[in-house]
């Protein structure tokens, strides 16, 4: 080796102009290419000895979608066939009342999440795909109802993304509310990424922010914006299926499916753009190319991307001191490799990338308990929960 | 009279004729085509490779050849439970998609007709119609 770099340098003296041109130029494109093709870093590790293992709260739900906690024993799992469950001491049973989904490619009963004074008035949101207009297709819906036993009253929409359409992709939706009393929801692209995600006024490939009664906040940045949708709060999203609220920060992060590469993580602000499908990681299903803009002006940067993609689902903080090392850590569900991902963050950046559960199924949404456990909902077996070994 | 007739009659042969023709089988594969690309190619793949250890492949599959009334039921209607595809064990959910009878009959002539597959017959609404669970 010592001997190998010198002769080099004697051969690159040797050789003329134009040929070093095309030597560089192609180890550059071929650094390039490799880079282009490479697993995004950091590479994903998965533990020899987990420290964890899991058990099964309730089984028997084929797409556990959303998951919300009245208390550790009690809460409502969402099947997106069309039913909603509640779930006590790990036994599910149906809740009535709920309107009858339009239950098409991967739209149908969504999230669900309780009010953040359920304590006092029972009420709960859910986001559903529904046909209200009488005409062929869906979109995204969110209401509210109030919930006593198994049975659901006083349901009323708050609010409906439009126009219908019978395409069957990117409904999102997930719902969460910050400490001033706004619920943030979501809804993909509805499969018509060149019309809807950059336009403010259509509903689709949009975060929406209203106060919790569904009225739209005076202080939604569009609000003075002729003709936008003024419950939008951020836009450009392809399928956002994933947001948590940071435990410290209050932020809204969220994870959103990106094309054949180039799944996100985003950390949500007022009014921004997040670039869908102007600008994105990834390429076409086929391998063709949307766009060979990673990045414009007036756009947001994700926080991190995947390539390949993970086929990111629900996402969740740990906050509790239950598991070793894991708080503070962000939890990602791999529909497509069929894992929970462990990502630890140090000084914004994403330093370290875990297999939680490998190969436990497509994992389909990830919720922090008010006991402090994770919480997975796995598709063809339920809700599991995650404890640590002792 | 008898040009009205005349005239009725052969608008309302036509457009029975419309109405009960089948679909061209070209038809078919271009509508199935925009149905596989919405509603099957994220876990299918695009060439029909599927995902290994998770979802089957659809190219080349001896499932398809000789299990096609279940694969049009579980197109229908969804499909779990374990299955064997090309020598390879699968134990998932496929969960049903929406679809109507022509759009089950329109994505499985698409699928039946690529990737080394064989359309014996290509398979119609009303064939779909008579599929019960």
């Amino acid at each position: 080796m010592a001997k190998a770099i010198p002769s080099f340098f004697i051969i690159w003296g040797k050789i003329s102009i134009v040929k070093k041109s095309i030597l560089i130029l192609s180890a550059f494109l071929g650094s390039f290419t490799l880079s282009c093709a490479q697993e995004n870093t950091p590479k994903i590790e998965t533990p020899e000895n987990p420290n964890y293992d899991y058990v099964t709260v309730v089984d028997g739900i084929d797409i556990p979608w959303g998951m919300a906690f009245i208390s550790p024993e009690d809460f409502l799992v969402t099947e997106k066939s069309g039913t909603l469950y509640r779930v006590r001491n790990g036994q599910k049973t149906a809740v009535s009342g709920l309107p009858e989904a339009y239950v098409r490619g991967q739209g149908g009963l969504l999230d669900v999440a309780l009010h953040p004074d359920f304590a006092n008035n029972n009420k709960i949101y859910f986001t559903i795909s529904m046909t209200l207009e009488g005409d062929e297709g869906g979109n995204t819906a969110l209401y509210i109802a109030t919930l006593q036993e198994l049975s659901l009253s006083d349901v009323a929409l708050l609010y409906k993304a439009e126009p219908n359409t019978k395409k069957g992709q990117h409904w999102g939706s997930r719902i969460v509310f910050d400490d001033n009393n706004h619920l943030y929801f979501s809804v993909g692209d509805r499969g018509n990424r060149d019309v809807n995600p950059q336009d403010l006024t259509r509903d689709g490939g949009k975060i929406y922010r209203l106060n919790l009664d569904g009225s739209i906040p005076d202080d939604n940045p569009f609000v003075a914006l002729d003709g936008a949708k003024t419950a939008v709060y951020s836009y450009g999203h392809r399928n956002p299926q994933g947001i948590a609220i940071h435990p410290q920060t209050g932020a809204i992060w969220e994870t959103e499916h990106g094309p054949k590469g180039g799944d996100e993580i985003n950390i949500v602000r007022a009014g921004k753009n997040y670039g869908w499908p102007k600008i994105t990681y990834g390429i076409n299903y086929s391998g063709t190319t949307i766009t060979d803009d990673k990045a414009l002006p007036g756009m947001e940067q994700p926080f991190y991307y995947w390539i390949p993609s993970i086929g990111p689902s629900g996402t969740a903080f740990s906050s509790s001191d239950i598991y070793d090392g894991w708080k503070g850590n962000l939890f990602v569900g791999s529909l497509a490799f069929e894992y929970l991902e462990r990502l630890v963050i140090e000084n914004d950046q994403v330093v370290k990338r875990e297999k939680i559960l490998p190969g436990i199924g497509r994992l389909r949404n990830v919720k922090e308990g008010p006991d402090g456990y994770l919480y997975v909902g796995v598709e063809g077996k339920g809700i599991l929960k995650i404890i640590p070994k002792k | 009279m008898r040009i009205f007739l005349l005239v009725y009659g052969l608008l309302f042969s036509s457009m029975t004729l419309y109405f009960i023709q089948q679909k061209t089988l070209q038809q078919s594969l271009e509508d199935g085509e925009a149905i596989y690309q919405d509603f099957c190619v994220q876990c299918h793949m695009s060439e029909g490779q599927g995902v290994p250890n998770a979802f089957p492949p659809l190219a080349k599959s001896d499932f398809l050849k000789n299990n096609l009334e279940q694969s049009l039921k579980g197109v229908k209607y969804g499909m779990r439970g374990p299955i064997k595809v090309n020598g390879k064990s699968y134990d998932g959910v496929m969960v049903a998609q929406g679809l109507d009878d022509e759009e089950v009959a329109d994505v499985m002539n698409y699928v039946l007709s690529n990737w080394g597959n064989k359309l014996e017959a290509q398979i119609t609404t009303a064939q779909i119609a008579k599929l019960s669970k």
